[in-house]
């Protein structure tokens, strides 16, 4: 089992360790996930999330090169920003989601932890031959995460606060030089920190000093994403569902949609054109019950017509939550469907997303 | 804590007269997390020593509550479907959720004193 830089820390807080993508990470500390879930809402947590792969694309053509390997458009990224977007296969299939920055002189990439071994071959397999492809193995990551990690932010590196949603800065922090971006997975504002290994754990207590900051772990991070209806890759999205299906059409930048371009284009444009049989959707339940992974959805007469990818409580709305597909004819907001869970149907009905309002920070 | 039996499941029983009251160890909640519903059996229902008889759902994810002992269901604890955090704070009182007419009390010599549970605890490390 692999550890992050931040273990001896987590077990001195008191966390609960358990193994996710091979790692020994946090599920939660002492106050437990809905504490620390409603402090994310409120104030600022801090996550360890250094299992997260990062790596950097080096050279003139590496916007170009990774363009062959997703939809989004990379080449109209201007230095500076960061954008959301996937590998596709032939299919049209998800092989992963990933955040690209553009920097000067490279792009920077942040994937999943489950998926990084996968995802730098199929990098250095991809466009290794115009690119200089590097998985950066010796950095930890952080994300602060809620209304007030701008705050803190603020108080060690003044520039912090007037960045952009989406933008990045190299910034020094407590002495180590990090490179941020204003971006996150929780539906709030804040931040992710990718910082040298050797230099995370001050970091890391710095802000567990300040008064705004608390922990938190796996469990409030999986919680506050599906409220703020983002995809886990390996529930909401794999090799099994397109962008399409999934909802994500407005990563497929307008100059991708008319070149193509891209693994499973075919598909992916004749999808974007068409419609698909079936589609992403959340689910609010309206019984007590969790609905889990898995659980198949049905019509109101009992037939078969989805099943839930991701499904747990809600702490901001006070009731369980959950997303999945559902055939196209069941996906309008609105309709009422069936959750099976332990053999009962229990009530749900098709709802926007996210379930609670992302509050990112827009200048 | 007295009076109370526990089983390798992390369930205790706690006899009064010829019914059992059965409701999750400490250590039980404290590893599954927030409540956040708990499914309890029908009352008139017969459970069997180590069936299924209630599910309890945290945060994270759905774990079955065993019978400690054999029985009917006489009583649900039905203040646990507006508070279910009640098994957190208070798991051998106000979390308890449902009493059995035990059919075999001879059953409960299977099951560990608290001292004894204590010690199978600190044994799962």
């Amino acid at each position: 089992m692999k550890t992050t830089p931040l273990d001896a820390l987590h077990r001195e807080l008191g966390a609960r360790m358990v193994p996710f993508a091979g790692y020994s990470m946090p599920v939660q500390y002492p106050a437990g996930i809905i504490a620390e879930h409603q402090h994310t809402r409120a104030a600022a947590s801090l996550f360890d999330v250094s299992h997260m792969g990062q790596g950097t694309l080096g050279g003139a053509d590496a916007a170009a090169a990774l363009e062959t390997l997703v939809p989004g458009d990379i080449v109209g990224l201007k230095p500076g920003r960061t954008r959301y977007t996937l590998f596709t296969d032939g299919n049209g299939g998800i092989l992963d989601d990933l955040m690209v920055t553009r920097t000067e002189g490279h792009l920077f990439l942040i994937v999943n932890a489950s998926r990084k071994e996968a995802d730098f071959a199929h990098l250095r397999a991809g466009v290794g031959a115009r690119c200089k492809v590097e998985e950066l193995t010796g950095r930890a990551l952080l994300a602060l995460q809620g209304p007030q990690a701008v705050a803190v932010m603020a108080r060690l590196a003044p520039g912090a606060a007037s960045m952009g949603f989406m933008s990045a800065a190299t910034l020094v922090l407590n002495g180590e030089a990090c490179f941020i971006t204003r971006s996150g997975y929780t539906g709030e504002d804040g931040f992710e920190i990718s910082v040298a290994a050797s230099g995370v754990e001050a970091l890391a207590r710095w802000f567990l000093e300040q008064p705004e900051v608390r922990p938190a772990g796996l469990g409030a991070r999986d919680s506050l994403r599906l409220e703020a209806g983002l995809c886990l890759y390996g529930n909401d999205i794999d090799t099994g569902t397109t962008p399409v299906e999934a909802g994500l059409t407005w990563v497929i930048g307008k100059r991708r949609r008319e070149e193509g371009g891209f693994p499973g284009a075919g598909t992916i444009l004749r999808q974007l054109a068409e419609g698909t049989g079936r589609r992403r959707i959340g689910l609010a339940i309206l019984d007590r019950v969790p609905a889990r992974s898995h659980a198949p959805i049905v019509a109101s007469d009992g037939q078969p017509v989805g099943e839930v990818t991701s499904g747990g409580f809600s702490p901001t709305l006070d009731r369980p939550v959950a997303m999945g597909y559902v055939k196209a004819a069941h996906a309008a907001p609105g309709t009422e469907v069936g959750v099976m869970v332990r053999d009962v149907a229990r009530r749900a009905v098709v709802t926007e997303m996210p379930f609670v309002a992302h509050r990112y920070y827009r200048g | 804590m007295a009076g109370l039996w526990f089983t390798d499941e992390h369930e205790w029983v706690r006899v009064e007269g010829d019914t059992g009251v059965v409701g999750i160890s400490d250590y039980a909640q404290k590893q599954l997390g927030d409540m956040v519903f708990v499914e309890l059996p029908a009352v008139g229902r017969k459970v069997s020593k180590g069936g299924e008889a209630a599910v309890v759902e945290s945060v994270k994810a759905a774990s079955e509550v065993y019978a400690p002992v054999s029985g009917e269901v006489v009583e649900v604890n039905g203040a646990l479907a507006g508070n279910p955090a009640a098994v957190n704070e208070d798991p051998y009182g106000d979390g308890w959720m449902f009493r059995l007419r035990l059919s075999d009390s001879g059953e409960l010599a299977g099951l560990m004193d608290r001292a004894g549970y204590e010690e199978y605890v600190k044994g799962l490390g």
